[in-house]
């Protein structure tokens, strides 16, 4: 147990430190998947071929793909798309990206994926007629998105978002590869110190399914909001 | 782009592959029968072992495969006891641990997909092979297990597919399986995106072969 304790010769505070650095890591990932989901939910759901093509392309590929391979690709090639991005601005410095952004924006790219084909889901599931009578009212867009669609959408989505915020949460233990310290990389340190692997991993572990506990029972309450009128 | 690197590395790559699949193969069968085990224990009604199999699947499914495969790596071999037995032959080699964790992780979601597949099945049927006087191994066998295989068929073949990109986590253990090589290239050659284009090529190429097999079998034992 002394191995948990605060200050220089626990892990307790480091440990405490790194389970927030995965709270925020799958926090800011899931944002950053919405932003995707955004962009390619009406893509998927557009009468375009092309534009379809494109929306399918990108769920398809990352969701087939596994999140290791993606997490290096941008590992190793994100300050570089970066420098050739800002080259053609005409800044020619070497620039570092930190491991939170390429983590959170790596995990985010795959979280958008399922996002993506919740939020299509959803929409494709609520009644026809509610789009018809938006539009029989007359109402502007974005009164029609932000009033009629999306509190509807929400209500459909919020099941199957706890699903896709689960994986979010546990496909931030595989940003450790990049030296980001979260939770995996924090035992893993601890774990080569101290020469403990059984008991920091296992910690870990525990850390893992509290994190996934509470967080369903925080999403559990959010779903009977949502629901309220049913 | 730089094809030279691209053709160079995919017989590289391709040959990596062949660790992916065994992998994938050996922890699936191995995992179908964890999976089914935990799932009738699941369906038993002494409270301590239904217990016991929700305890099992929610722990698997609620940590990283990551942390499995490190506990089981990294931590067994610190017990002395362990270390003494012939299961040691098995734990010391990065190849079986993988495949002990992946099959404990996707007996987990499997024991689900079943469970919940068993939980489907009309009472009518078992209650027709009851008054046909059939014996309830007879009605287990030959009336709840091909049902519950036709009514998990589209789950299970989603686990197939996300064990598949799992097995990539095997090159943490220092196994050399395709994410494994892509990212030796990567890290020797610093040309992210065409060992990406060709290493995903293959893993969509699984993936698709995967989809399709499974869209067989459904419509082949369809009713």
């Amino acid at each position: 147990m002394e191995l948990l304790s605060f200050g220089k010769t626990g892990w307790g505070d480091e440990l405490l430190i790194a389970t927030m650095m995965t709270i925020a890591v799958s926090i800011t990932a899931m944002f950053i998947g919405f932003l995707f989901a955004l962009i390619f939910t009406p893509l998927k759901l557009s009468k375009s071929k092309f534009l379809n093509l494109i929306g399918n392309c990108y769920t398809t590929v990352i969701r087939g793909v596994p999140e290791l391979l993606v997490i290096y690709l941008l590992f190793f090639g994100g300050s570089g798309a970066v420098m050739y991005v800002a080259s053609i601005f005409g800044y020619n410095e070497y620039i570092e990206i930190n491991a939170f952004i390429t983590g959170s924006f790596a995990i985010g790219i795959i979280s958008g994926a399922y996002s993506t084909e919740v939020f299509r889901g959803a929409i494709q599931s609520i009644d026809k007629g509610q789009f018809e009578a938006s539009k029989v009212l007359g109402l502007k867009k974005p009164i029609h998105f932000f009033k009629v669609i999306m509190p509807q959408m929400l209500r459909l989505a919020i099941p199957n978002l706890s699903n896709v915020w689960q994986i979010t949460l546990k496909d931030t233990s595989l940003i450790s590869v990049t030296g980001l310290v979260e939770i995996m990389r924090q035992s893993y340190i601890a774990a080569g110190s101290t020469r403990d692997p059984l008991f920091f991993y296992s910690f870990a572990a525990v850390l893992y399914l509290m994190l996934t506990y509470f967080s369903m029972k925080l999403i559990n309450k959010l779903e009977v909001r949502y629901s309220r009128g049913y | 782009m730089d094809f030279e690197l691209m053709i160079n590395s995919l017989p590289k790559l391709l040959n990596a592959s062949f660790i992916t699949l065994k992998l994938l193969t050996a922890s699936l069968i191995l995992g179908l029968f964890i999976g089914l085990f935990f799932a009738i224990l699941r369906l038993n009604k002494i409270p301590i072992i239904n217990k016991f199999a929700y305890v099992y699947s929610y722990v698997f499914r609620g940590t990283p495969l990551l942390v499995q495969i490190f506990i089981i790596y990294f931590g067994l071999g610190q017990i002395e006891y362990l270390r003494s037995t012939a299961l040691w032959v098995i734990l010391k080699e990065p190849y079986w641990c993988a495949i002990i964790a992946f099959s404990l992780n996707t007996g987990a979601y499997t024991s689900e997909i079943l469970r919940s597949a068993f939980q489907t099945i009309k009472p009518g049927m078992i209650e027709a092979g009851q008054s046909l006087g059939i014996s309830s191994k007879i009605i287990f066998y030959k009336i709840q297990i091909p049902i519950a295989i036709r009514q998990s068929l589209p789950a299970y073949g989603n686990e197939i597919i996300l064990m598949m990109k799992g097995t990539s986590l095997a090159s943490t253990v220092t196994l050399m399986d395709l994410t494994g090589v892509a990212k030796y290239i990567i890290s020797t050659t610093f040309k992210p995106i065409e060992v990406f284009i060709v290493a995903g090529g293959i893993y969509l190429f699984m993936t698709f072969i995967i989809h399709n097999v499974i869209k067989f079998l459904e419509k082949k034992y369809s009713f």
